[in-house]
């Protein structure tokens, strides 16, 4: 596991959070706030380890609820609820690719305020619904959609730049190559 | 083995949201505010970013400019001397005339600005938090209101910082009064989560003659909010639940979706 992976996620998680409580100009312009969290988790569960993917649920997910009306620890079950199957099935997804960070992307960020949601309406709270939601779920799924390939780009960018890579062993070996030709005294 | 780790992982995740969402609630408004206290050098880096192009602005700004803003305060200025005394004279009148019938006296309301530091990430509620909190003598239930009129109430105090649940948010009802002859009154409500400069005025008896464009203010019922602060004006109003009751719609007065300063006030 590379800790700074871990690190740089966390941070990612930090700023996303700390962004979506002073930038107010997407509900402005759209009538909803994108959030980011879920599309960073596609990136943790296609990149990193399990440990960092239960660190970004339970850290992003609290600093959401910190600054929200939401009861605290709501938004950590969703995350990890989209991140894990990701993370069993990665193997399988074309993590490259940036129109599979597309759909993942939006496939979060659909999945996360719905469970949300209904994990708010189980209990006692009343959140703020009607027909608007559905706009509202349509620009959050869009939104994380568009983010996700950018957010790939970025922290692949910033793991490329400010990150080791683990050395990899090659078959070639100078001590044991087999020269041609007649050797020159 | 492998998979069991990877389970155990989700397990742990699941018991740690299990112990967070049965925290007392004193507990979970502390964990907020350590958790929130992470992010306080954001904050000012934030605030003080925002402050700087409006001081490159007042520096730039051309002496005429400054001159005329002048000339008009002072005219606005002039004005509201003139209404203050007339204020000063009909609130005498007024307690000559509590006097005379022994009401009692109502004292007058201390105002404190308070700047809107950040909003409410998710969608579904309508909160904001400003910069004033209990060392600033902040307590729950105060009301908080704009020029424009009522914006909502303190619902949460930290140290430095306070949730206000705005109006149209679901946890913040108020009980209001149509300004007509009848005076009829409802209750304010959410109306939708698109548009927060509507919200609904239900609970009218079923008589209410509402009319577009008449005043709804606070009725002073409930006990958390002042009688007569503006609300909004009527938009439309229908007859629900087969005549049993009247509702409308309500245009807010004060903006919400642009909030910078508001005023806490302490009664």
């Amino acid at each position: 596991m590379n800790p700074f992976q871990t690190i740089l996620i966390l941070s990612a998680a930090f700023l996303a959070v700390f962004g979506e409580t002073v930038l107010s100009a997407p509900r402005a312009w759209l009538g909803a706030q994108i959030d980011l969290l879920p599309a960073l988790m596609v990136f943790a569960a296609l990149n990193a380890g399990l440990t960092t993917i239960a660190a970004l649920a339970i850290f992003g997910g609290l600093w959401l609820d910190t600054f929200s009306a939401n009861p605290p620890g709501i938004s950590i079950l969703p995350l990890m609820l989209v991140g894990f199957p990701i993370y069993l099935r990665r193997d399988l997804i074309l993590r490259d690719l940036p129109f599979a960070q597309f759909v993942l992307g939006a496939a979060a960020s659909a999945a996360v305020p719905a469970l949300t949601l209904l994990m708010l309406l189980s209990g006692s709270t009343e959140p703020l619904l009607g027909w608007g939601t559905l706009w509202q779920w349509l620009v959050m799924t869009a939104g994380g959609a568009i983010a996700a390939p950018f957010i790939f780009a970025l922290m692949d960018a910033c793991n490329g730049a400010l990150g080791y890579k683990l050395r990899t062993e090659v078959s070639f070996r100078s001590d044991r190559e087999i020269r041609h030709g007649r050797i020159l005294k | 083995m492998l998979k069991q780790k990877k389970y155990l992982a989700l397990g742990a995740v699941v018991i740690v949201v299990v112990l967070l969402l049965s925290l007392p609630t004193r507990s979970t408004d502390r964990l907020k505010l350590a958790v929130g206290s992470w992010f306080l050098p954001l904050f000012g880096l934030a605030s003080a970013g925002q402050q700087l192009p409006a001081n490159l602005a007042d520096s730039v700004l051309p002496r005429r400019e400054l001159l005329k803003q002048i000339d008009n305060l002072r005219r606005e200025n002039q004005q509201l001397r003139s209404q203050s005394v007339q204020s000063a004279a009909i609130a005498r009148e007024n307690d000559q005339f509590r006097a005379l019938f022994n009401w009692q006296r109502q004292s007058p309301w201390k105002l404190k600005l308070a700047n809107v530091v950040m909003r409410d990430p998710a969608n579904w509620w309508r909160t904001v938090q400003i910069d004033l909190g209990s060392r600033d003598g902040l307590r729950e239930n105060l009301p908080v209101i704009t020029a424009a009129g009522l914006v909502g109430r303190v619902s949460s105090v930290s140290l430095t910082r306070s949730q206000i649940v705005l109006i149209g948010d679901p946890n913040c009802r108020v009980s209001a009064t149509v300004e007509n002859a009848a005076r009829d009154m409802g209750v304010v409500l959410a109306s939708g989560p698109l548009d927060t400069s509507l919200v609904q005025l239900t609970y009218l008896a079923s008589s209410a003659n509402l009319k577009p464009g008449q005043s709804v203010v606070t009725s002073g019922l409930g006990g958390v909010f002042p009688k007569g602060i503006p609300i909004g004006q009527v938009v439309d109003s229908r007859s629900v639940e087969f005549g049993l009751y009247t509702e409308g719609r309500v245009k807010l007065n004060a903006n919400l979706g642009s909030l910078e300063q508001v005023w806490v006030l302490f009664p």
